[in-house]
């Protein structure tokens, strides 16, 4: 990225696992008491240590549950045994509402982005079809999938686990994220930590993932602050 | 060295795997049960494009119900988005004529195959990864975007039939030209050229080179044919990675395409591209293992190569890998290549 003028909206491999590790530990930082998100290391052949480096974010056990007038993210589910208590009384009040959601985020190489694959699941483990899944996207997202055409939902093989996850195509990404970052002046540097944040703030609106503001706080002049208004 | 060849191109649409299929057994509600069917699926098509030819015979005999459509191979079920001819080379080390599958119309298993609706399904997920691969060539999928319904129609039927003719009418609107012998970059074929057109490369070229590498872990054993059936598609390793020629001068083969992906598997030590062994004939005799992977390294390999495969053929090293891009690659602009890999044997 050779500055702000001239770069493309894309992250090369090499820097998006540095912006991974930055993102999770930032997370960690800013929300010690929330589930993680986990680098999972995969090699590139399954059963070797070939292709060291390469893996992807994890953040597993999110817990969506319907409240009668509004999506509520609630963020005490984890898979720790601790803290699913909380989870469990919720349970007691309204078992169907609850839905679970994993995340990933992965690096495509066609398209030198990072892409957001999820999976949602009942509360007894059963797997969510992506029209149910649909459902629990905050209202204002099929708008914004409609309006800006920079993406579209769709399922396929998850790279790695080689079962069907649900993505956000990643063909507009770069186009949007150099819109996003077109009126910040950041050094290479700078722009490989607000990477992540900014990218996932954008795409967390169409499935309902909320990025806590603070994840932006700290760093200068971030983009998505400049840009967005807080959701 | 020609670098396109027309029969070579003619010889991969051409080609075709002999299906016999079963309908499973629980779906057989006459007796005496039906009698398998035989079907040519071409290497360049997916299987779901084959239930037309299928269905019929098996119509009368299905339980009642909605069809969901899926066929699987010893037990696995099959990935419908992989090329008929890759999911053969993959599951087949020891090629199996006919090839014996199994096909349901009830219980799809969901958790293991994405959706799939028949025809549509098919033909979506080809035009995604075609304009994946012009993202890959052009750095934009603008191309494949602006085609007219005329041409995305006849671009689809020609690959639906198995129609080169067609498809080659079609494929220089397409704009993703030919690759030259450097690897690095792309110009419109001889054939293609508009008269008096100087220059004859195309624009905006990213010099890389769409690639699917399907890798298989198999057992160390001499014997192709003892290679057990795979079990799960956990044991396939997928990646999607465009190679990328940043050697300075020298031929750019085959083995340094792979080696370039999959540097492990080739040590430290392997041979230098100005080993020249060119073949210039498709090598369809029982494939050689790369030299390096013989060779005694200094440090120890964890894996080699046993057996690469592209449509079918096993490629010589040394080809230039211009030519088995041009000629070997599948309709939708990728080049997808099978290869097996096994641990290696003690330490060096």
């Amino acid at each position: 990225m050779a500055g702000p003028h001239k770069w493309d909206g894309t992250i090369s491999g090499l820097d998006f696992c540095e912006a991974a590790r930055t993102f999770s530990q930032r997370w960690k930082e800013v929300n010690p008491t929330l589930t993680h998100w986990v680098w999972i290391p995969r090699p590139m052949i399954s059963g070797s240590a070939i292709g060291e480096g390469v893996g992807y974010l994890s953040l597993e056990n999110m817990c969506h549950q319907r409240s009668t007038e509004d999506l509520v993210v609630s963020e005490c589910c984890t898979a720790d045994e601790e803290q699913s208590v909380d989870c469990a009384t919720l349970a007691q009040n309204d078992n169907r509402g609850i839905h679970f959601y994993d995340y990933h985020i992965l690096y495509n190489f066609s398209y030198n982005v990072p892409v957001l694959y999820f999976r949602g699941y009942q509360y007894d483990g059963q797997p969510l079809p992506l029209e149910r899944v649909k459902e629990d996207f905050p209202p204002h997202s099929s708008s914004i999938l409609k309006e800006s055409r920079w993406t579209f939902l769709t399922t396929e093989d998850h790279p790695f686990l080689r079962r069907p996850w649900h993505m956000l195509h990643p063909c507009g990404t770069r186009d949007w994220m150099k819109l996003l970052f077109s009126s910040s002046h950041l050094s290479k540097s700078e722009a490989v930590r607000q990477y992540l944040p900014s990218w996932l703030s954008v795409v967390g609106q169409v499935v309902g993932f909320n990025l806590p503001l603070a994840i932006h706080e700290g760093l200068s002049s971030s983009p998505v602050t400049n840009w967005m208004q807080p959701s | 060295m020609e670098i396109c060849s027309e029969e070579a191109v003619k010889y991969v649409w051409e080609g075709a795997i002999p299906l016999q299929i079963h309908l499973h057994e629980s779906e057989v509600t006459t007796l005496p049960p039906p009698a398998p069917v035989l079907v040519l699926g071409y290497r360049i098509g997916y299987l779901p494009l084959l239930i037309p030819q299928i269905k019929p015979h098996f119509d009368s005999t299905l339980p009642p119900g909605v069809d969901t459509v899926w066929f699987d191979y010893k037990g696995v079920p099959l990935k419908w988005y992989i090329p008929t001819g890759v999911l053969f080379d993959l599951l087949c080390p020891e090629p199996e004529r006919p090839w014996n599958l199994t096909v349901h119309f009830r219980g799809y298993p969901g958790e293991l195959l994405t959706p799939c609706d028949g025809e549509e399904a098919v033909k979506w997920s080809f035009i995604n990864s075609l304009k994946e691969a012009a993202y890959i060539i052009n750095g934009n999928c603008k191309s494949i975007m602006n085609m007219s319904q005329a041409d995305q129609y006849e671009l689809w039927q020609s690959v639906l039939n198995g129609t080169l003719e067609n498809y080659s009418r079609v494929v220089p609107r397409l704009k993703l030209g030919v690759l030259r012998e450097d690897c690095k970059m792309r110009s419109i074929s001889r054939s293609q050229q508009v008269t008096g057109e100087t220059n004859d490369s195309l624009p905006n070229q990213t010099g890389r080179i769409p690639v699917r590498l399907y890798i298989r872990n198999v057992e160390d054993i001499d014997d192709l044919e003892g290679i057990g059936a795979l079990d799960s598609w956990e044991k396939i390793s997928y990646i999607n990675r465009p190679v990328e020629n940043h050697d300075e001068g020298g031929l750019f083969t085959l083995r340094r395409a792979m080696e370039s992906l999959l540097p492990e598997l080739f040590g430290p030590s392997s041979p230098s591209p100005g080993n020249q062994r060119r073949k210039t004939k498709l090598d369809a005799a029982a494939g050689e293992p790369p030299e390096a992977a013989q060779q005694e390294t200094h440090t120890a390999q964890v894996a080699r190569i046993r057996l690469i495969r592209v449509q079918g053929i096993v490629p010589g090293w040394d080809t230039p890998f211009a030519w088995v891009v041009n000629n070997l690659s599948h309709p939708d602009f990728f080049l997808h290549v099978c290869v097996l890999v096994s641990a290696s044997q003690g330490s060096h």
